[in-house]
């Protein structure tokens, strides 16, 4: 393996570690999809500001998300974000209308009223979460575009990458990336409950059933888990041999197999989020569901990401002109870079340890309404 | 053709209406986290629990322009692939970089520290709190100083090079990027603008409390330490501004060119203080170049080139590529119109790489990178028919540019004069004009805030990488329809919530007001 194969699988890795992360953190997100109920205000102020204290996190990890893949995958970025518009554009809407809503929502003069701020929450937890989920959705299914370098020497048409007409509409009706958007969904709404039941005191007394809403969408969940890793495994590819692209069925089950540690590992962390689930559904006490569904989904997408960009997969097909799509190798960015890249990568853990510091002050003690009502920044 | 003008045209105002609605909120974070960070720490250090109210009611304006602040910033980062994706691959390599360094080095702190500040108070330490405000102004800080290294890399594109196998810029020295000549200076500027605007915000709010005698003490407090802040931050704005006049000079004369309306250069070139432009000039004809003008003698020359005598370029004489130097000699530099001609022979060297690498023919790759090589540095030039197309929008950048020298001049005089009245007996601080001064500087500060932005950006069109790369070639295959829609989407949706955000601030000022700030 030569020094940029290296740093091409690193950053793939990291690229990956930080999808799962921000996954699992959508569970702001499911939360905010679960506001709109008929539980007490009381209860629903409760929700939104444990809710409220971690949506820079999530948001701050789609923002790094995208600054690692622009960084490490400039292709990618340039294909994807320029080629499927709407689709990222969507996204984006629903992420600047939540980044003022936990602050505005019930301040005085706030114009438009604290219902159009929940339904800005609800918008972003909703559609954030299924077109997030469309978008990586693309990985595995692809994309209609092409990609042509030399027309940056057109002066009258120098795009060199170019999407279908209906510019990422088109993927958010497949019905597979929709099937993935919908898991990614579910999940974070099971994720959300089991937030919940963690970091506030007692939701019992406002009549709020967290432990039936855990089972509930968990069941949804694993029923669309089911199904997406049917379709995944039964999936065709396309894989870069030779000099060209060739398509390979069942291309990700045979990437399983080929890079077999990748099975302990997803069975392994489907199984931490199956047990988070059935522990906290079925138990009155159990509190700490979320660590286990929250370590599984990080796992889980890990190796997801890894069976579409590893063993020479591409990780956005084109269906368009398969010998156009994209894989970590032609998409990545110099050996310098990358190598630079690496070595900036080293803060990761100390920005992992002073997070984990904070919150774990922070956050020694669920939040309860005494807390709430004595707090001088309430959202 | 026309399409593509039209997509490139509403792109452009796309990322400049995003740009400037995020540059609103922008230095008022950079400048109060500063401010509270002071506050705060005069509170730990005197114990004095007045100071931790007037901190809180600092920071909660922080907090309602953090969030807006956020909610527009995101965009930015994403329209580099949606609308420039062109862009994204051509220099990719070298942009990604600092906006990857600047989510993990800054966002993170940001979002980490920025909750304890708010949520800490009863749940950490005093200390801990402190150190996390200083934290938060620090994140936010870094956060300016990695997007200004990727902004003034295009301005100023070094330590890289051009890699024709992959149609694209690669990065080959990390710190010249970083620390390029334009950068540094463009990270001060920007960020002690941001003290001073921050400063003279706490001044214009301190003013209208004291102008309704409301929380007088709370106000006098604020205002010494936003006038000190203010005051600082509009020095060292100035000095840094004569530090970045004097790196455009050296990197992107053609936008000093603009920014003083200069056609035809002289040793010795004035400054227009005052004047109207003649709409009517164009590149190479003889009509003159202002209606009216108040002038300062050799300032221009002393300005870019920090001497009297010196000759400063105008539009026709880069475009003519004359330019004397420290010898007062005159000397050729490259025309435009060859310079047109070398990026259009660039382009052809890349078309015959490309045929060659088909061909499987190494030597004549080799020639051909070899020549590209040479020509490189004015690839941008080939996109171009003639050297008219180069000359950025003069009378947008020329008024901009006067706009925010005389508004920030006379900001420094109010702000002065609110330093020494914060020292004076309050009777002196009851009078109604010092209050007025004090109010209407807020508009005004930010005027000046984003005519200085406009000066930077549009003073450098076409260019989105200075010599390398114009707007029309950047693009992403868009139809305009598209654009003019999101467009519109963002234009009303950040009205939208600027509204609700000045709303709110209105509404909070005017409660808390009512009641004891320092409690």
């Amino acid at each position: 393996m030569t020094e940029l194969e290296l740093l091409q699988n690193y950053w793939w890795l990291l690229i990956a570690i930080l999808g799962g992360v921000l996954v699992f953190l959508l569970f702001v997100q499911g939360g905010q999809s679960m506001l709109y109920n008929d539980a007490p205000e009381a209860a629903r102020q409760l929700m939104v500001n444990s809710l409220g204290r971690k949506w820079e996190l999530t948001f701050t990890t789609l923002v790094v998300f995208g600054g690692a893949f622009f960084a490490s995958f400039p292709l990618f970025y340039s294909t994807s974000f320029g080629g499927a518009y709407w689709l990222w554009m969507l996204i984006l809407f629903s992420f600047v209308i939540q980044a003022v809503s936990y602050e505005y929502r019930r301040r005085r003069g706030n114009l438009y009223g604290t219902r159009t701020y929940d339904t800005f929450l609800f918008i972003n937890g909703f559609v954030g979460c299924v077109l997030l989920g469309v978008a990586v959705g693309t990985l595995f299914f692809g994309g209609e575009f092409t990609v042509e370098k030399t027309n940056i020497l057109n002066s009258a048409s120098p795009v060199i990458s170019r999407w279908a007409d209906t510019r990422g509409l088109e993927a958010i009706v497949s019905w597979r990336n929709l099937l993935l958007g919908l898991m990614v969904f579910f999940l974070a709404r099971t994720n959300a409950a089991l937030y919940f039941i963690n970091s506030i005191s007692d939701m019992k007394e406002f009549g709020v059933s967290l432990r039936s809403r855990v089972l509930i969408n968990g069941t949804v969940f694993a029923f669309l888990f089911i199904g997406f890793v049917v379709v995944l495994l039964r999936a065709h590819g396309l894989q870069y041999e030779n000099g060209s692209f060739v398509v390979v069925p069942h291309l990700y089950l045979k990437n399983f197999i080929t890079m077999w540690w990748f099975i302990p590992l997803f069975l392994g962390g489907t199984l931490c989020v199956l047990w988070g689930i059935y522990r906290s559904a079925f138990s009155a006490v159990y509190r700490k569901g979320i660590w286990w569904t929250g370590i599984g989904t990080v796992v889980v997408v890990i190796t997801l990401f890894c069976i579409a960009g590893y063993n020479n997969t591409a990780y956005l097909p084109s269906l368009t002109a398969p010998d156009d799509s994209l894989t970590i190798a032609n998409s990545s960015s110099s050996v310098f870079t990358l190598k630079v890249m690496a070595v900036v990568s080293l803060v990761i853990p100390v920005v992992i340890w002073y997070i984990w510091y904070v919150w774990s002050k922070m956050n020694n003690k669920p939040l309860t309404l005494r807390e709430l009502n004595n707090s001088d920044h309430q959202y | 053709m026309n399409d593509l003008i039209s997509t490139v045209d509403w792109s452009r105002a796309q990322f400049a209406l995003t740009a400037m609605y995020h540059w609103l909120f922008v230095p008022l974070t950079i400048g109060l986290s500063l401010v509270v960070a002071v506050m705060e720490s005069i509170y730990v250090r005197t114990g004095e629990e007045r100071w931790k109210g007037i901190t809180k009611f600092w920071m909660t304006l922080f907090g309602i322009n953090f969030a807006i602040g956020v909610a527009t910033g995101i965009i930015l980062e994403f329209e580099f692939g949606t609308n420039w994706s062109n862009y994204s691959w051509f220099v990719g390599d070298i942009f990604g970089a600092p906006l990857a360094i600047e989510g993990l080095f800054a966002f993170f702190m940001e979002a980490t520290f920025v909750a304890v500040m708010f949520f800490g108070w009863n749940k950490v330490s005093k200390r801990f709190h402190l150190t996390a405000t200083w934290l938060t102004a620090l994140g936010v800080t870094l956060s300016a100083l990695w997007i200004l290294v990727a902004n003034a890399w295009m301005q100023n594109p070094v330590g890289m090079s051009f890699d024709p196998a992959q149609m694209r810029n690669v990065m080959t020295d990390f710190w010249a990027v970083t620390f390029n000549e334009v950068s540094m200076n463009k990270f001060f500027h920007a960020v002690f603008s941001g003290w001073a605007l921050a400063g003279v915000f706490v001044i214009g709010i301190s003013s209208w409390l004291l102008w309704r005698k409301r929380n007088v003490q709370a106000a006098i407090s604020s205002m010494k330490v936003g006038a000190w802040v203010a005051a600082i931050g509009m020095i060292l704005t100035f000095w840094t501004g004569d530090g970045s006049a004097v790196a455009v000079a050296k990197v992107q004369p053609m936008k000093l060119a603009a920014m003083e309306g200069l056609y035809d250069g002289h040793s010795g070139e004035k400054l227009v203080g005052l004047g109207v432009l003649n709409s009517a000039k164009k590149p190479g004809d003889n009509e003159p170049e202002m209606l009216f003008e108040i002038s300062v003698p050799h300032g221009l020359s002393i300005l870019a080139r920090h001497d009297m005598n010196a000759f400063v370029p105008g539009i026709n004489d880069i475009i003519a590529g004359v330019d004397v130097n420290e010898q007062g000699d005159t000397i050729n530099t490259v025309s435009y119109a060859e310079r047109i001609e070398a990026g259009k022979r660039a382009h052809d060297q890349l078309r015959e790489y490309d045929k060659a690498r088909a061909a499987g023919d190494d030597s004549a790759m080799q020639a051909a990178a070899d020549s590209l090589a040479k020509d490189f540095k004015f690839f941008g030039y080939g996109y171009f028919s003639s050297p008219e197309d180069a000359v950025p929008p003069v009378a947008l950048t020329f008024y901009s540019f006067r706009v925010m020298v005389f508004g920030g001049s006379l900001l420094l005089l109010i702000i002065l004069i609110m330093v020494w009245a914060s020292y004076k007996k309050v009777s002196f601080l009851e009078r109604p004009w010092l209050h007025w001064a004090g109010m209407l500087s807020i508009p005004l500060v930010w005027i000046v805030s984003q005519a200085g932005w406009i000066v930077a950006e549009v003073g450098r069109q076409p260019w989105v990488i200075q010599d390398l790369m114009p707007t029309t070639a950047a693009i992403s295959d868009i139809p305009a329809s598209s654009v003019k829609l999101t467009f519109w989407i963002f234009a009303v949706l950040f009205t939208a919530l600027l509204a609700a955000e000045v709303s709110i601030m209105v509404k909070y000022i005017n409660h808390a007001s009512k009641g004891n700030i320092e409690k």
